[in-house]
Order: C-alpha cells, then sequence, then structure tokens
C-alpha cells in the first residue's frame, strides 16, 4: 500500500520534474548537521565519506536505491526495490526515514524513524548539500567522522580469534539475530570489524546509552571485543 | 595475535578437561540425553547438536508437543499476544538439528548405570545427562489448594492450558467483581512475573470489566522492580489493585477453591477468580535423580555441572547456582556454558571462562515496558552477579515504548535461539 502510494508519487515527481517546488520543501541545514549526528553512528557522508555499518550519502540525491557500491550488502527488499525503479529524492527519503520499516520491511537499517516532519526536512537539506547537483559535495568538511571513541592503533590492530568470537557470539544471540533481522533489536551481522569495535568501545565507556549493552560490553576485552567483531563481520 | 587462550584455560575447573585428550567412545558417538524442552534444554540440545556438527548423539526428552513460553504468556493473558503465537514446536531440532526428539516423560534415573527410564519403559543410555525440568510446586506451600484444585484456581505458572483458564476466568467475572492472586514466596521462577501478571490483569480488566478489583496477597516484603510497578500501578490502573503485605497478613493465607474463598490472617474475602501461585522447588525429575539438596539441585557455577554428580548438568529454574534470577534468559545463557563445557568433555573441543548474562523486560500497560538485567560470573562458591541495571521511574514514554518494542525483538531472538 505505502508502497503503491510511493511509487505514485516517484512517478509524479519524474513527470512533473519538481526541481524547484522540491527546493521550498527542504529546511534548515545546519540544524539538519545536528539531527545526522544519529546517523553517523552507521553513515558517512562527505569527503572521503565510505560505506559503513551503512552506506555512504554522498549524492543520495537522484541515486538508485541500492546502488552504493558492490562493497555493500543490501537486503533483498531493497535490492528489489531498486530494480524496480526506486530512486531517492526528496519525497522517498521524506518516506523512507519517517518509517523505514514501512517502505522496506526487510531493510538492515536499525532505526525507527524520524518523526517530526520539520526535523525530516532539516535533516534531508543537509545531506541535500553532499549531492552533486545544484552543490558540489565540500572537499573541505568531511562528515565522515572521526569514530565516537579514540582507540589506540594497537587496539584496532588486534585479529579476532573467531572460534573465540562464535562462543562469545552465543550471548550477543540471546537477542539479536543470526539472520540479521532487525525487529526492535537491531541486526548485527556483517558489520564491517572497525565499525564493531568502535561500537562496543563506545558502549564499554558508557558513551553509547544503552544499559544491556554497557554491561554486555563493559565485561568483554580488547581481544573478546575484535573476536566477536571477526565473527560477526562474515556472518551472511 | 594477542589473544593467549592458555592465559585463561585453568580459570575455571571445566577448563582441565580440554587438555585431555578426548575419551574414546566404545558405542560409536558419545551420547548426550537433555530431560526437559524448555528455555535450558532446548538451548543445550540445539547448541550440542550444532556445535558439534552431529559428533554428539543428541535425545530430548519432553512429553509436550507443544512449549507454551511462560515469558509472554502474561502479555497473552492482557491481550498483546495470541496463545498461538507463543506455542512452538520442536520440529526444527529434529529436522533440521538431527536431535532425537522423544516426547515422553523421564520418570526415574540410574546413575550408577548411566540411563534414563521413560514413562514409555525404555531406558535411555547416556555419557553426559542434562536436567532442565523447570519448577514443580512445593506441596502444602498454600494450604487449601493442590494441583487437584488448578481448574478453580489456577497457577498458570506452566503456560499454555493454565494460562487460557486464567484468562477466561477472568473474562467471566462479574461486572465489579473481585480478582485475587496468591503470590509465591521466595525463591520463585521469574522474579517480577506475578507483577507483570498483576499489571496485565489490571489492563485486561481496564477493557472488559473497568469497576473490578485487583488483590494481591504477598507473603514477601519487597518485590522485584517494586518501584516502577507500584508507579506504573498508580498512573494506569489508579484504585483498581490492593497488596496486602506480610505486615497485614499476606504470609497467612489460606484458600477454599469450592467456595472462592481466600483467608487472610483468619478473615475470609470472597473473591470471583484467584490464581494462586505456590512455593516451588526443582521439577521432580532431579529429586528422584537424587541430586538435590532441600528443593534444588546445587551446580558448580564454573560448567552447570551437578555438584552431587559430575555426569549430569542441571540448567535453568531447577539449579541452586546463587545470584542469577530463575529465568529464561538465565536458562538459555545457562544452557550455552554447560553446551560448551559438555563438547569439552566428550569431544575435547576448546573450553572458554563462562560468562553468564540476564535481562527481564516486563510490561506494565500499553507501550510501557521496564526492564532489569546484570551479567555474572562464576566462583567457587556460586554464580555471582558482577554489574546490573534497571529502568528507573519517570522515565519518558519515546524510552518506555522503545523497552517494549526491544522485549518483542528479544522474545525472537530467544526463540529462534531454542528452537532454530
Ligand atoms: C508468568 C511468567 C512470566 C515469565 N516471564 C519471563 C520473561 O519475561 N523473561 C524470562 O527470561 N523468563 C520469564 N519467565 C521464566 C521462564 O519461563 C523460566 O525461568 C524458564 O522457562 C526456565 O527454563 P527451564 O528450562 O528451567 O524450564 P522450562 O522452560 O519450564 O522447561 C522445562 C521443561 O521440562 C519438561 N519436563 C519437566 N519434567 C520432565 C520430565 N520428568 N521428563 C521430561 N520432561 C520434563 C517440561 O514439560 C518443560 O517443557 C516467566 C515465567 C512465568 C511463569
Amino acid at each position: 500500500m505505502i508502497r503503491r502510494m510511493l511509487n505514485v508519487l516517484l512517478a509524479g515527481f519524474l513527470l512533473g520534474g519538481a526541481g524547484a517546488a522540491q527546493a521550498e520543501l527542504l529546511g534548515d541545514a545546519a540544524r539538519g548537521e545536528t539531527l545526522f549526528r544519529d546517523c553517523a553512528s552507521c553513515h558517512q557522508v562527505g569527503a572521503g565519506a565510505k560505506n559503513r555499518v551503512g552506506p555512504h550519502l554522498n549524492d543520495i540525491f537522484g541515486r538508485r536505491a541500492a546502488s552504493a557500491g558492490d562493497d555493500y550488502r543490501y537486503s533483498k527488499g531493497l535490492v528489489r526495490m531498486g530494480a524496480d525503479g526506486l530512486v531517492w529524492n526528496f519525497e522517498t527519503l521524506n518516506a523512507y526515514i519517517d518509517n523505514p520499516k514501512a517502505l522496506v520491511s526487510d531493510t538492515r537499517m536499525a532505526y525507527r524513524g524520524m518523526k517530526d516532519e520539520t526535523d525530516r526536512a532539516d535533516l534531508l537539506a543537509y545531506l541535500r548539500g553532499f549531492s552533486a547537483s545544484p552543490a558540489n559535495i565540500p572537499e573541505s568538511q568531511p562528515t565522515a567522522r572521526a569514530s565516537e571513541v579514540e582507540l589506540s592503533p594497537e587496539t584496532l590492530a588486534i585479529v579476532g580469534d573467531k572460534a573465540y568470537g562464535e562462543y562469545l557470539s552465543s550471548e550477543c544471540l540471546t537477542c539479536h539475530q543470526r539472520s540479521g533481522s532487525n525487529e526492535g533489536i537491531p541486526g548485527i551481522v556483517s558489520w564491517p570489524v572497525e565499525d564493531f569495535v568502535i561500537a562496543m568501545h563506545a558502549y564499554k565507556r558508557q558513551i553509547r546509552p544503552h544499559p544491556v549493552m554497557q554491561m554486555m560490553a563493559g565485561r568483554l576485552s580488547d581481544e573478546e571485543i575484535a573476536a566477536l567483531a571477526a565473527y560477526f563481520a562474515d556472518l551472511e | 595475535m594477542k589473544l593467549n587462550r592458555r592465559a585463561f584455560i585453568g580459570t575455571g575447573v571445566a577448563a582441565a578437561a580440554a587438555l585431555q585428550a578426548p575419551m574414546v567412545w566404545s558405542q560409536g558417538r558419545p551420547r548426550v540425553v537433555v530431560v526437559g524442552g524448555g528455555a535450558g534444554g532446548a538451548t543445550v540440545a540445539r547448541y550440542l547438536a550444532k556445535d558439534s556438527q552431529g559428533q554428539i548423539d543428541v535425545t530430548l526428552v519432553e512429553p509436550t508437543r507443544h512449549y507454551y513460553t511462560c515469558f509472554f504468556s502474561n502479555l497473552y493473558i492482557g491481550g498483546f499476544r495470541d496463545i498461538a503465537s507463543i506455542g512452538h514446536s520442536y520440529g526444527k531440532l529434529a529436522a533440521e538439528y538431527g536431535i532425537n526428539v522423544v516426547h515422553d516423560w523421564a520418570v526415574g534415573v540410574d546413575r550408577d548405570a548411566k540411563t534414563v527410564t521413560l514413562a514409555g519403559g525404555a531406558a535411555l543410555p547416556y555419557d553426559r545427562l542434562v536436567l532442565s525440568p523447570g519448577i514443580d510446586f512445593v506441596d502444602g506451600s498454600v494450604p487449601g489448594w493442590d494441583v487437584s484444585a488448578q481448574h478453580k484456581m489456577p497457577h498458570a505458572y506452566k503456560a499454555g492450558s493454565q494460562s487460557e483458564l486464567l484468562k477466561a476466568q477472568i473474562e467471566a467475572m462479574p461486572q465489579g467483581g473481585r480478582f485475587a492472586m496468591i503470590a509465591p514466596p521466595n525463591p520463585y521462577r521469574c522474579p517480577p512475573g506475578p507483577y507483570e501478571r498483576i499489571s496485565m490483569v489490571a489492563h485486561l480488566l481496564t477493557q472488559v470489566n473497568p469497576t473490578a478489583k485487583i488483590l494481591l496477597v504477598d507473603p514477601k516484603e519487597k518485590f522485584s522492580k517494586q518501584g516502577l510497578f507500584e508507579e506504573g500501578w498508580a498512573k494506569h490502573y489508579p484504585g483498581m489493585i490492593e497488596r496486602i503485605g506480610p505486615d497485614f497478613g499476606g504470609d497467612k493465607v489460606e484458600v477454599r477453591p469450592d467456595a472462592m474463598e481466600v483467608v487472610i490472617d483468619g478473615t475470609v474475602e470472597k473473591v470471583d477468580a484467584c490464581n494462586v501461585i505456590p512455593g516451588q522447588k526443582a521439577g521432580r525429575i532431579c529429586e528422584m535423580a537424587g541430586i538435590t539438596d532441600g528443593n534444588w539441585a546445587p551446580v558448580n557455577g564454573y560448567n552447570m555441572q551437578s555438584r552431587v554428580d559430575g555426569n549430569i548438568y542441571v540448567l535453568g529454574d531447577a539449579t541452586a547456582q546463587g545470584d542469577m534470577p530463575k529465568s529464561g534468559y538465565s536458562a538459555n545463557s545457562q544452557a550455552k556454558v554447560a553446551a560448551m563445557a559438555i563438547r569439552g568433555e566428550l569431544m575435547g573441543s576448546s573450553v572458554f571462562p563462562a560468562k553468564y548474562s540476564n535481562t527481564c523486560w516486563s510490561l506494565i500497560a500499553p507501550e510501557d515496558g521496564v526492564k532489569v538485567g546484570a551479567a555474572y560470573e562464576p566462583t567457587d562458591e556460586k554464580i555471582a552477579s558482577v554489574s546490573s541495571f534497571v529502568s528507573q521511574t519517570g522515565e519518558d514514554a519515546a524510552l518506555r515504548k522503545q523497552t517494549y518494542e526491544e522485549s518483542l525483538g528479544w522474545y525472537a531472538g530467544i526463540t529462534t535461539d531454542m528452537f532454530g
């Protein structure tokens, strides 16, 4: 139903060439930059942005869904919708960010949705600045942020023992499903190793707020975190 | 690579086994029999079969064909789940994991011969036995009540038909009638369970019988997440719930199922529906196996091995292990440690130090979820709590909603972890 609605929107956009009208819909980019912090634990945007837990968002406006590069593994649903012709523009992004699962039920994006319309407009105004036309990607201000926690190169260089990671993972799998399901509890499979390590250290140091995760990460050693990262990175 | 496995081998007694050569099994594959297909038993059977890649012969003995989870059975009473959604079958464990699922009761354990006798007459030989039978009720715990009265005053503390019966009786109460719960003494399965149930009954009554009253008779001074529940009850169900603690005779209660009466410290109260949750003990098979001390089966916290018999492991509610609450999450967590230890003993695979954890979510009202949890590590005496957290009073609605949604994710996760 929602999908059908979107296709209508999409068709309208393609036919109407909504360029100018669309610009008016966009909000306050400066405020959007602040809102983007919520997204930045998974997505990078700006010079040097890469696919991480989520795909990079450069040139997202006008990009066909599920096309950020071969090194990113999308959900089946998103791939199908990309093949069906879903293109990201103000309307489609607005709907997706409002309620990701309503648009793509199996999306790997563990985000519950941004309910406030003004927030969405502001966020999209910010992202719009990183899409080629009309504005070029600002080279000088990479928002591909330094990570949430400063980790020593030694910590980041630890090569995790996957066999140990497999045992440790059994504790994670009480809640997080091996299939990568995102219902209520975020999926944690196939994350880049470094993102996994950073996220776990952010919980361990109580920079990220979730109490269960703070408790779980709090007693994991650096080696154990690396072991888990190595194990989950390779799960299909 | 910095990880040094030898450094942590030796921190647990179970680790010693990993250094020995695997034993030689004269009759082919080593055999593990698991009694009880619940949170502990289904998990340990699945992990043993999965992680040994079929090299361990796993038999799971469970009388029922459908396991109804006690977790979320309160949400069923509140109308948030249907009964089918909390029922699970053993088909995948048999078909995809190669587990020999036997639907029967274990009625005896011969520890010398290492066999388990089934009600149907068969004797199953084992190299290692895992008992995860959950709870049974202590005789005489609530004077006037025994299982022959469970159709008049259901316990609904083993889920399924008992949960359906309790819900039907509450729905059939006359307008403005009274529901009573006799809460259990410590220790019992799921410390917040009775209070989550009170919340769900209150929610149901506000829908179908808003002038009804709830009487909670409790032998305990304090209970789990008390501040959170009491705040929620005052907010969502003002004036509906009355709790009688031990200071007002909540510990001196008798029931008369035929007359639908509850006698509290000599005062007779007429009620229209009554949920009796008696005092609890390890599932009876533990006593029959001779591995209990008092009401529970003591275990070694490093690996969940019985302190009485090294060939037997005990999981979940039936155990006396220390600080972990009797919960599905705990049983599932313990099962993974035991599976690893048993594989180490039987196959010589790596044994890592045990880590345990628990989180219990409870629903107070629609989208008003709370949680409590802790991490645990073994010591020589017990499994000891090392850190914990609990939801706070006064949290905003968005956080409570998120906590509730998280519990849905947990339910899907743990049942997949148990049944594949
Ligand atoms: C109302 C309520 C709400 C709860 N909510 C939660 C919650 O939100 N979160 C949570 O983590 N926990 C919760 N729990 C607790 C949880 O259900 C138990 O702690 C958990 O099921 C214990 O697992 P177990 O393996 O020890 O026993 P069980 O899961 O009870 O499994 C025991 C199995 O053994 C079988 N059995 C018994 N005797 C024999 C025998 N002789 N031969 C063969 N089979 C036998 C039984 O049929 C049963 O299937 C709740 C409990 C209740 C009552």
